[in-house]
């Protein structure tokens, strides 16, 4: 087993090495020898650590780089998110080069928050809960570690690449050919991996969260395989042209692009909610039946719901029409999923008062309730024919990425560094208060800016003068959006703000100090209290 | 009747089940679309890119235009009055991949073609805000200054023919050529162009003779959006063309 591992990772080292001699692009020659060089590396650790294969307990290695590593990310995807605002704010910031234009910019920020950020934090839950929940570690041995460094290799891919213009320019699949087939194979392993571990479970019960990571990992791959389908200009560089074209391509990329947001972001981080919001207020799940029907109404409407980003164009109208209604009944599970989360701290509310990792998880919790109402309400054709194509969609992604993904990973966050650095606390539970109401405020910002700016530039486009004449020329809508570009900005440089405060107390807390300061002491249960 | 429990106890039946539960609503709303009339027909005056075109094409997603820009018309009065005609599947049927965007941070290009000057166009991408002082477009000064890349251009074709276009030999052979020819109005090219590609514009668009710069591109295929279709002989037939 160990020279099959050794032969594979030589071989895959030969490859990319010839590759990146042989390349028809500057860009694939750095690609493949990165690649060459995982490779390398990979036979060097294989080597080392022959035959002392740690296989008792838990594998918690992997989940202290994933804490390091989802932290760092989201540091940089936010900061990227905070610089492009600016650029629209302010656009001499895109100093007029190649690699700073806010067209190449973007997809950075999106990918970094998404897949590096969101990628790493599901990576790290993921391992977590499945082997507390299982009660048995990580299956595959040095398996698990592949998945996570390729799955680092892949975004150093992806970004560096869309700085130097290789992108196939649809939207969350940016990624060319090579990069997708990358993330394919550490893809499938991160599968294996999991199934594996749940084949050594203790338990006869698969725990609920466990459900939702899995219809995340398994869904995202059929996407990712199906909507990236290509034909490369040449196998030696980065170009290449997707199979699909026009309506096609359009409803394949938004089938896609809806369940990267309904699995990747939605499934993956309801798993997060289903085992850290119990954890944390050390209640039950409120209701096992309601996760049964939340889960499979969840997995089986969202699929359902893309043709919404395509109302009114070329895709035809029973198509819209079915993307919309699946929508508007996405409604419902997605309230039954929030409900069972916030109703799991009955009895437990009080914590809200003493736990503020507790609180950001319940925050996140109930925007994940705002967004999944104001989505189907966007999904309706007569309001999407005002907010398609403007700030709006901004504002909602936002809702739903800062308020419900960003805050229930800093709560998985602040909740599984201390344990892994085997520390009795956070550094400070104050900073986690100071990083909550920073965040929150930020987003407040960021929110009502984009719903302002979104509907003003909607309602302007649509205007007519007394005559009967269109109201306003574009420029002059870009014009009026400028207010609240700032806004915006100085909503994402608070939420930048935060996120470099909990980088900072987690820091500390991995390096094992304890802020002085009183920490509030739950109230003792009332059960049998006398008085 | 199969007891929840069972699922919960059988990761490959879960896989599975779900597997299954996450197919059905992308089977129903996707297959029909490749065989739907209204989605694959086919309207005159619709072509394959020219060589020059596709290279701005190139151009247009690697720089991320359709971050900001869509191409997409919808039928809506204001839209119609501010862009044009609504646009129609047919017209994104050899784009791959479809460039409809989903924001409007600049306007729609799904007609820009025709509608601009090129020297407004060179000056706009060198510097938006000397023509729109509202503008918030950075600026690609260095499109004028870069030389297209033109080696591969054949390999673009042969590409883009595995995947559905119909680029005919002739066009693949002739395709570095007919590149040059469409920046250059003394070439002896042109009928034959003309002929593989119907109402292609040729002229040089950056207004720099001295080079195929990616600026030229970029501008032959802005000039070209939305120009094909000749919408004042258009009829839409039947139900739901669109």
């Amino acid at each position: 087993m160990h020279i099959l591992s050794v032969l594979i990772m030589a071989l895959g080292a030969v490859l990319t090495a010839l590759l990146a001699f042989q390349a028809s692009d500057g860009v694939m020659s750095f690609h493949a020898a990165l690649m060459a060089l995982f490779f390398l590396v990979a036979i060097v650790l294989l080597h080392r650590r022959r035959g002392n294969l740690n296989t008792d307990g838990y594998e918690d290695g992997i989940i202290r780089a994933g804490a390091i590593a989802s932290t760092f990310w989201g540091v940089v995807g936010f900061l990227v998110g905070l610089v492009i605002a600016l650029q629209l704010a302010f656009p001499v910031l895109n100093f007029d080069l190649p690699w700073t234009n806010f067209g190449r910019l973007r997809p950075l920020h999106t990918s970094a928050v998404i897949f590096a950020f969101g990628g790493n934090v599901l990576l790290m839950t993921s391992f977590h809960v499945v082997q507390r929940t299982c009660q048995a570690r990580l299956a595959g041995g040095w398996a698990p570690w592949f998945v996570f460094w390729g799955y680092q290799l892949f975004i150093v891919m992806a970004a560096t690449g869309y700085v130097l213009g290789v992108t196939q320019s649809k939207e969350y699949a940016e990624p060319e050919w090579y990069v997708d087939l990358w993330l394919t194979l550490v893809w499938v392993v991160y599968l294996l991996v999991f199934l594996a571990t749940l084949w050594k479970r203790k338990e006869p019960h698969i725990y609920v969260a466990n459900w939702f990571y899995l219809a995340f990992i398994v869904t995202v791959a059929m996407l990712h395989i199906i909507n990236n389908l290509a034909i490369p200009v040449s196998w030696t560089g980065t170009r290449s042209y997707g199979v699909w074209a026009g309506v096609q391509d359009a409803l394949t990329q938004w089938w896609y692009a809806h369940n990267a947001v309904g699995f990747f972001l939605t499934a993956g981080f309801l798993a997060i909610m289903y085992y850290y919001v119990p954890k944390r207020a050390e209640r039950p799940v409120y209701s096992y039946r309601l996760s049964i029907v939340h889960f499979w109404s969840l997995i089986f409407l969202y699929i359902w719901a893309g043709p919404h980003h395509l109302h009114y164009t070329a895709l035809p109208e029973w198509s819209q029409t079915l993307g919309m209604t699946f929508s508007v009944m996405l409604w419902m599970p997605s309230w039954g999923g929030m409900i069972n989360g916030l109703m799991t701290l009955s009895g437990a509310w009080d914590k809200l008062r003493t736990d503020p990792v507790l609180r950001m998880m319940v925050v996140s919790v109930a925007f994940y309730g705002m967004s999944t109402f104001e989505g189907p309400l966007m999904s309706i054709k007569a309001v999407n024919a005002l907010s398609h194509y403007t700030d709006w969609t901004i504002g909602h992604v936002h809702s739903g990425a800062l308020g419900w993904v960003a805050f229930v990973s800093f709560g998985a966050l602040y909740h599984v560094v201390p344990i892994m650095w085997g520390r009795q606390r956070l550094y400070s539970l104050v900073l986690v208060n100071v990083h909550f109401w920073i965040a929150t405020l930020g987003i407040v910002l960021y929110i009502a800016a984009m719903w302002v700016s979104g509907i003003l530039q909607g309602l302007m486009w649509r205007a007519y003068d007394h005559l009967g004449f269109l109201e306003y020329s574009f420029a002059e809508t870009v014009e009026a959006m400028h207010p609240f570009y700032v806004i915006r900005a100085l909503g994402g440089l608070l939420f930048v703000i935060g996120s470099l405060v909990m980088a900072y107390n987690l820091w500390r807390t991995m390096r094992g100090d304890l802020r002085a300061e009183a920490v509030p002491v739950p109230l003792a249960p009332a059960v049998g209290a006398a008085s | 009747m199969i007891k929840h429990a069972t699922l919960e106890k059988n990761s490959i039946l879960l896989t599975v089940f779900v597997l299954i539960v996450v197919s059905i609503g992308g089977i129903v709303e996707l297959a029909p679309l490749f065989y739907l009339e209204s989605t694959i027909e086919e309207v005159e005056g619709m072509r394959p890119y020219t060589p020059l075109e596709l290279a701005g094409r190139g151009i247009y997603i690697r720089e991320g235009c359709y971050n900001c820009h869509s191409q997409m018309i919808r039928p809506l009065r204001d839209e119609h009055e501010r862009y044009g005609h609504y646009s129609l599947a047919a017209e994104s049927m050899y784009d791959h991949p479809f460039q409809w965007g989903s924001k409007r941070t600049g306007p729609d290009l799904a007609r820009i073609g025709g509608r601009y000057s090129d020297e407004w166009h060179a000056a706009h991408m060198i510097d938006p805000r000397a023509v729109v002082p509202e503008s918030v477009m950075p600026g690609y000064p260095f499109l004028a200054t870069t030389a297209l890349k033109t080696d591969d251009i054949a390999d673009h074709l042969t590409a883009n023919r595995m995947v559905g276009v119909p680029y005919t030999d002739d066009m693949i052979a002739n395709a570095a050529a007919d590149l040059a020819a469409q920046v250059d109005r003394d070439s002896d090219d042109l009928d034959a162009l003309a002929e593989r590609y119907p109402k292609t514009q040729v002229r040089d668009f950056d207004g720099n003779p001295e080079m195929i710069s990616e600026l030229d591109a970029l501008i032959a295929y802005m000039q070209m959006l939305g120009t094909l279709v000749d919408f004042s002989s258009f009829k839409a037939e039947g139900q739901n063309l669109r």
